[in-house]
């Protein structure tokens, strides 16, 4: 493949993130275009009709859609610093909190796009995925990959970085306690201080500004 | 491994029967434990304390839970007759629609759960998840996988033919109609004449009869 692979993809997307993380992870050179979700290209709704969401990941002419597929994909393709572990059980494991990160990660933003007695409700969820990840999930690793990061740290990164910015645009207080939840402390400390994330993290105060504003244009229209 | 896997399930689960399916497409013998679910059992408990839901595949004493990890699972530690292709283009996209059979096939159970409004919602949500499989999943292949059945069949084979009973037992108007879905229509005849799927699906008058008692006990008769 002559040509670079490209992400079609909007930053601050926590899943165009999961991308670009395992894309750095492997150096595994590739052209970002920048989507406009308000006007969505004629490439993005070819790629994905299915969705019309980004990424896309496209690899020659062949798109590749869903962040955590995406990533296996890529995993996949360039084996080089696997993010699956070898072992079938282990993968299973690694799978089963992937899925656990997308189906329950979404309390964070619907979170966001809530108030009130909603606001209340999407905050009780988002605690109860947090201790779950906290009881179950993390338990004594580093990382849910071990000593390296894998793919269930690539699903939770966003899910939980995005939900530090987001308690914090809020602005009701904290969800994500220290005291309540130390292992997942511990965890996103040390995941974003790997090299490849810390230098690919969208900057925070920028990114709490963009949410800020964005809750009130949503609160303003409703 | 001396031991016989384990199948912790509940009949008719359809998510059970998508891992009853795997194991027996590769005559895997496993013993099934039957799970009441009015009343979980310790082991069910000690082995999903994340979810506490069936189906749960106790391999040696390493379980491995959520029907589509678990098929994967079973894919990588018994090759024969494998469930996903070998190329990484392929396996996204049978990944895709195993996505898409588990985020969308949710409305076929709300569907089942609900009346009034709330019913015509959801039957008009499945419909659009049919519509978006007929035009862009299963095209003019026989199978998701091909010539041969893979994961994304067992994902939809299970939303599909539990569809066919729900609408039944529901009783308000066929959803899934042939003229509307061809293709499907096509496709899911052809995954019921698979001999292993033929012997290993419940037998529909009994599951009609039994949604229809199962729904009258949740939304009353509406």
């Amino acid at each position: 493949m002559a040509e670079q692979p490209k992400l079609l993809g909007t930053l601050p997307s926590p899943f165009v993130h999961r991308v670009i993380w395992a894309l750095k992870l492997k150096a595994i050179p590739y052209e970002f275009i920048e989507q406009d979700l308000t006007n969505k290209s004629p490439l993005l709704l070819k790629y994905n009709p299915v969705h019309k969401k980004v990424p896309v990941f496209l690899h020659g002419d062949k798109p590749v859609c869903e962040s955590m597929i995406i990533v296996e994909y890529i995993d996949e393709v360039w084996p080089q610093n696997p993010l699956l572990p070898k072992d079938p059980y282990e993968r299973a494991q690694a799978r089963f909190w992937v899925k656990f990160a997308e189906d329950k990660g979404t309390a964070v933003y619907r979170m966001f796009s809530s108030k009130g007695e909603e606001l209340e409700k999407t905050k009780k969820e988002t605690l109860e995925m947090l201790q779950t990840a906290e009881e179950h999930g993390i338990g004594e690793k580093k990382f849910f990959g071990g000593e390296s990061i894998g793919i269930a740290d690539i699903a939770f990164g966003p899910v939980v970085y995005g939900l530090e910015i987001i308690e914090e645009a809020i602005g009701e207080g904290a969800v994500f306690e220290a005291h309540r939840f130390p292992r997942l402390h511990a965890w996103i400390k040390n995941f974003k201080q790997v090299p490849v994330i810390k230098e690919n993290l969208a900057e925070r105060d920028w990114m709490v500004t963009l949410f800020k504003n964005r809750r009130e244009a949503l609160a303003g229209s409703a």
